[in-house]
């Protein structure tokens, strides 16, 4: 909290600014005070600080065992237990965790690439053909984007328990495919990325339609693709309230939902802390690396979206 | 919580169309013109049998799509339509089990006149209240500190700041707790080496503990949309100003942060979209035994305990769809509101 009050020190000196008058030379050496390259760094690395400490206290955290994880203070060494802790976490209870991890893996990437491959072939046939009605479907799709998925949660989890698929796979898959704002993204970029001209021109040539999709229109669209790939990876990884409604069975879980059940008995057997504290390390690190790598699409994806 | 991520690309992907059209249809036009003329001549059976396979193939593309969408999404709400307009009776005694009877709009009254319902919306309105200033300012005063000139290692501090957006929002919620938990947290043994005490699970301390922990998760993540926003301003503009004698405070607070208001505006919107939808953190810390955090703290806590531990599915249907019709309410002011925006600036 402290980052955040720091960080608005100036939009609260904006006050005295404005002030004419006597003020103005005290303004001048305020400013002159808070805007020093020293004070704007220093905020900003108390500001990285704040965003940095959970995680480092998580990978210390990782390293203790379950005394240490009290006695000693957050960021010091006790004994060294990463690998224990490691040990315990991926063979406990005949490695669960494993399964949970394996089972988020399938539910992200393959949920996400193939509701992907669906909001591309979607958006670029909205894009590219005419049909009747077209308009007017799309005009669904844009309503679809707009309801809060959470919120129709409960009839989706009645409808699958009516239609046997709570507490199986297809019960996470299965709303995952379906990405309205993904349709929608990808007719902004199947205009902006595949030109009609060079479509036009392997029609002359001869090239089929689904030729056409798959070898020329695809590979333009691998940007836009990864884009709305993230995003929907993103969310499915986050998705918490999903998993808590549509599934029992914990040979199903995703890792959230596992570590969110190890939880929620830390207070009655505290020895479950260090299988939370681990098990969550090892789901962040794989998800920070892939943030690191993919920089490119995330930044392009938010920053040219905040440019007007 | 999808839709504020998803909204900047959205906006980047329009922003692209111009420059990447513009330079592929002046030489690809003048080739492709030629053989597209050669027909209109004479509307020979190609040109049929070509619209007959592109309609087939768009067909094929979208089918698929719109059949999932309908089961996923359209029936879910239809069937929460006529859910909510049912209520389950016991006949009798209570043998021979519930009976579902036509109610009309009475859950729709019932949702609407429960205390829980309406103090949920309650905690939300305050929730926002603080967690929208703190995030919003936050992230404006560090994407102007990162724009600045004095700024170093720009590049290190927007990925730092970023960060914790990479973390599933329920390990964020469980790492936060810990750190708020005596005995565990390395921020309570700070604030005692200080002198200081702190409960971050009081009743009156709980919903800042609830604040930090969303304003950990997103204020990077807006920082950086904010930066982007900043760096885009027209450098004339600046420089303009700072010949006029503004300095740099100045320029930031009159010349900057009025030219990116739209940005600020918009990411406004989409946070109070995804607050209306909050689980996950009030779950965990009503899981941790914080008092002022019940069971139906927020609107899904509610319809969450309504479905699935009082199994009065009118009811929650009932609830759902008042929630939907709000959140959707601020999407379409939301998307109203960045036409307006794009019509006016562009």
């Amino acid at each position: 909290m402290s980052t955040l009050t720091h960080g608005t020190t100036p939009t609260s000196q904006s006050d005295t600014a404005a002030r004419p008058g006597p003020a103005e030379s005290r303004r001048r050496t305020s400013a002159h005070l808070l805007l020093s390259p020293g004070v704007v760094n220093g905020i900003l690395l108390v500001a990285a600080f704040y965003t940095l400490m959970p995680v480092s206290w998580l990978l210390f955290a990782a390293t203790k065992n379950h005394r240490d994880l009290f006695a000693t203070s957050g960021f010091s060494f006790g004994d060294f237990n990463l690998f224990a802790n490691l040990q315990r976490v991926l063979t406990f209870n005949d490695s669960i965790y494993l399964r949970w991890f394996g089972n988020s893996v399938l539910y992200s990437v393959v949920g996400s690439a193939a509701s992907t491959l669906l909001c591309v072939a979607t958006g670029y046939a909205f894009d590219k053909y005419a049909f009747r009605g077209k308009e007017k479907l799309f005009g669904v799709v844009l309503g679809g984007v707009l309801v809060p998925t959470t919120v129709i949660q409960l009839p989706m989890y009645l409808l699958a328990s009516k239609a046997g698929i709570v507490n199986t796979y297809w019960a996470l898959l299965l709303p995952a495919l379906v990405n309205p704002f993904g349709v929608y993204l990808a007719r902004v970029f199947s205009e902006g990325y595949v030109p009609n001209e060079v479509l036009e021109a392997a029609r002359v040539d001869g090239a089929g339609e689904l030729r056409l999709f798959a070898r020329i229109s695809l590979p333009m669209l691998a940007p836009g693709f990864m884009t709305i790939f993230l995003f929907s990876f993103t969310a499915s990884w986050n998705n918490f309230f999903g998993a808590l409604v549509m599934l029992n069975d914990d040979s199903l879980y995703p890792v959230n939902l596992g570590l969110f059940m190890w939880n929620s008995v830390t207070q009655q057997q505290p020895e479950y802390y260090s299988l939370v504290i681990t098990g969550s390390l090892v789901a962040v690190v794989p998800l920070i690396v892939a943030f690191v790598c993919l920089q490119r699409f995330w930044r392009s994806g938010l920053t040219a979206g905040a440019v007007k | 919580m999808a839709l504020p991520s998803a909204r900047p690309a959205s906006r980047q992907a329009m922003r692209r169309r111009p420059p990447a059209k513009a330079p592929a249809k002046a030489p690809v036009k003048a080739l492709a013109k030629a053989p597209a003329k050669a027909p209109a001549q004479a509307p020979a059976p190609g040109a049929a049998r070509l619209r007959r396979s592109q309609r087939r193939t768009a067909a094929l593309f979208i089918v698929p799509f719109f059949v999932l969408f309908t089961v996923v999404m359209v029936a879910p709400i239809g069937y929460a339509l006529w859910m909510s307009l049912f209520q389950e009776q016991s006949s009798g005694l209570g043998f021979g089990g519930a009976q579902r009877v036509f109610s009309g709009l009475d859950n729709y009254t019932d949702a609407l006149s429960d205390d829980g319902f309406r103090s949920s919306f309650a905690h939300i309105a305050l929730y926002c209240a603080l967690y929208i200033p703190v995030m919003i300012g936050g992230s404006l005063a560090l994407a102007l500190l990162v724009d600045s000139a004095l700024a170093r290692a720009k590049r290190f501090f927007q990925l730092a700041l970023f960060l914790p957006h990479a973390i599933p929002g329920l390990i964020a919620s469980i790492i936060w707790i810990y750190l708020y938990t005596p005995g565990l947290s390395p921020v309570l043994d700070w604030i005692g080496a200080l002198g200081g005490s702190w409960d971050f699970y009081r009743d009156d301390h709980v919903l800042a503990s609830m604040v930090n922990l969303c304003a950990w998760q997103w204020t990077g993540y807006n920082m950086v949309i904010f930066y982007a926003a900043l760096q885009a301003v027209p450098r004339e503009v600046i420089e303009a100003a700072v010949v006029d004698g503004a300095g740099a405070l100045r320029t930031a607070l009159r010349i900057k942060v009025p030219m990116i208001a739209s940005a600020v505006v918009m990411t406004v919107l989409f946070t109070c979209v995804g607050a209306i939808q909050i689980f996950t953190e009030p779950k965990l810390l009503n899981q941790r035994g914080a008092p002022a955090i019940d069971t139906e703290w927020s609107p899904t806590l509610f319809i969450w305990k309504a479905g699935f531990v009082r199994h009065d599915y009118g009811l929650a249907a009932a609830a759902s769809l008042l929630l939907a019709a709000l959140g959707i309410a601020l999407s379409y002011l939301v998307t109203r509101l960045g036409n307006r925006w794009k019509a006016a600036t562009s």
